[in-house]
């Protein structure tokens, strides 16, 4: 078990790195928002989605319904839906850790499930339920950390929600980079603009994931044909 | 700020119930050895470029071009993340420091 913790750790580092950061970001800006530590922590045990839970601080302080909280929930985190396709097979032998797994499949777990080999001597279930569970832990722990930090601040923190646009942004550049067809990043900018300009600030996702998803239909041609000729490999989720 | 403690938790719980639903999803719907739909794979291809351009844009969209400050804060702390990140790679810098731009921005200059 040992040696299943120390292999798990040492292909855990560089997402460690990420989600205590990013998880100190979350935390401090929740604190900010009113929100305590009990809340933060509430969330990154129960929800633990990156980016929906950046989201949440902006929806929770704007009072929005359920319903909304629902589709926005459905609509940023929908991608999770194919990472799971990669890992039917797989996760059939994991019995009681199966849903746990499932549970905490975060886009950074998917990576790291996708890339790892499991070393010699180690046994592959355990392997990766210790990569899942250290994930989450460092998120945890991240939280924590900024939710206390955000406490005992006491500087103008105005404009320290850019943090989370920030996040963003960075998600964005490595995307782009994995992308070699960048149509899709054009369609989600015109779709969620043309929006913005009909349905104003307050009521703009709903309509952008509808025109996203309609223009990712409608060119469809044009986009597997790009990708095909740059990269041959289109399909994207098979690990 | 007082924190209705029922309708976030049960919020948060909603959020929870469809994470887990969307990550549980094709175990669900494709778990019996049926191939997966080709449209769902070409759509969870290509969705995540789009909905993350769609979520900067959600981040500034009370950002007010037609007035004072005109958005050059926003426009220079993003400028920031980028430059920072492509040429560090690394996260936290990227946003620590495109944040302290930001917050130095409004704060300090454009006030």
């Amino acid at each position: 078990m040992k040696k299943t913790i120390k292999a798990a750790f040492s292909v855990t580092i560089p997402v460690m790195l990420g989600y205590i950061s990013v998880g100190i970001a979350f935390g401090l800006l929740f604190e900010r928002a009113g929100y305590n530590f009990l809340w933060a922590i509430f969330m990154s045990i129960f929800v633990y989605a990156g980016s929906m839970q950046f989201i949440a601080i902006n929806l929770l302080t704007s009072g929005v319904g359920l319903f909304e909280i629902a589709l926005m929930t459905l609509f940023v985190n929908i991608r999770h839906v194919f990472y799971g396709l990669s890992f039917i097979d797989e996760f059939k032998g994991m019995e009681k850790k199966k849903m746990y797994m499932i549970f905490s499949l975060t886009d950074e777990t998917y990576s790291l499930l996708c890339s790892s080999k499991t070393p010699v001597g180690v046994e592959r279930n355990s392997f990766l339920f210790c990569i899942t569970l250290l994930n989450q832990i460092y998120w945890v722990i991240g939280t924590l950390i900024g939710s206390i930090a955000g406490s005992l601040i006491t500087f103008n923190t105005k404009g320290i929600d850019f943090a989370m646009t920030a996040l963003f942004v960075v998600i964005f550049i490595e995307q782009w980079d994995t992308y070699k067809n960048h149509i899709p990043v054009l369609i989600g900018v015109t779709s969620t603009i043309l929006s913005l300009l009909i349905f104003g600030a307050n009521n703009l996702i709903f309509p952008s994931m509808i025109f996203i998803t309609v223009a990712l239909i409608l060119f469809q041609k044009q986009i597997a044909r790009k990708t095909h000729k740059i990269n041959k490999v289109g399909i994207k989720n098979e690990c | 700020m007082n924190v209705n403690t029922k309708y976030t938790l049960i919020a948060i719980l909603v959020m929870a119930v469809v994470t887990f639903g969307t990550r549980v999803a094709p175990f669900v719907l494709f778990g019996k050895n049926k191939p997966t739909p080709k449209y769902i794979v070409y759509l969870g291809n290509y969705l995540p470029p789009a909905v993350m351009a769609m979520l900067i844009i959600y981040c500034l969209r009370n950002v007010v071009l037609s007035s004072f400050p005109f958005g050059i804060p926003e426009v220079i702390g993003v400028i920031t993340v980028a430059i920072l990140h492509i040429w560090k790679r690394n996260n936290l810098a990227s946003i620590l420091g495109g944040t302290v731009v930001y917050m130095i921005a409004i704060q300090l200059i454009f006030v």
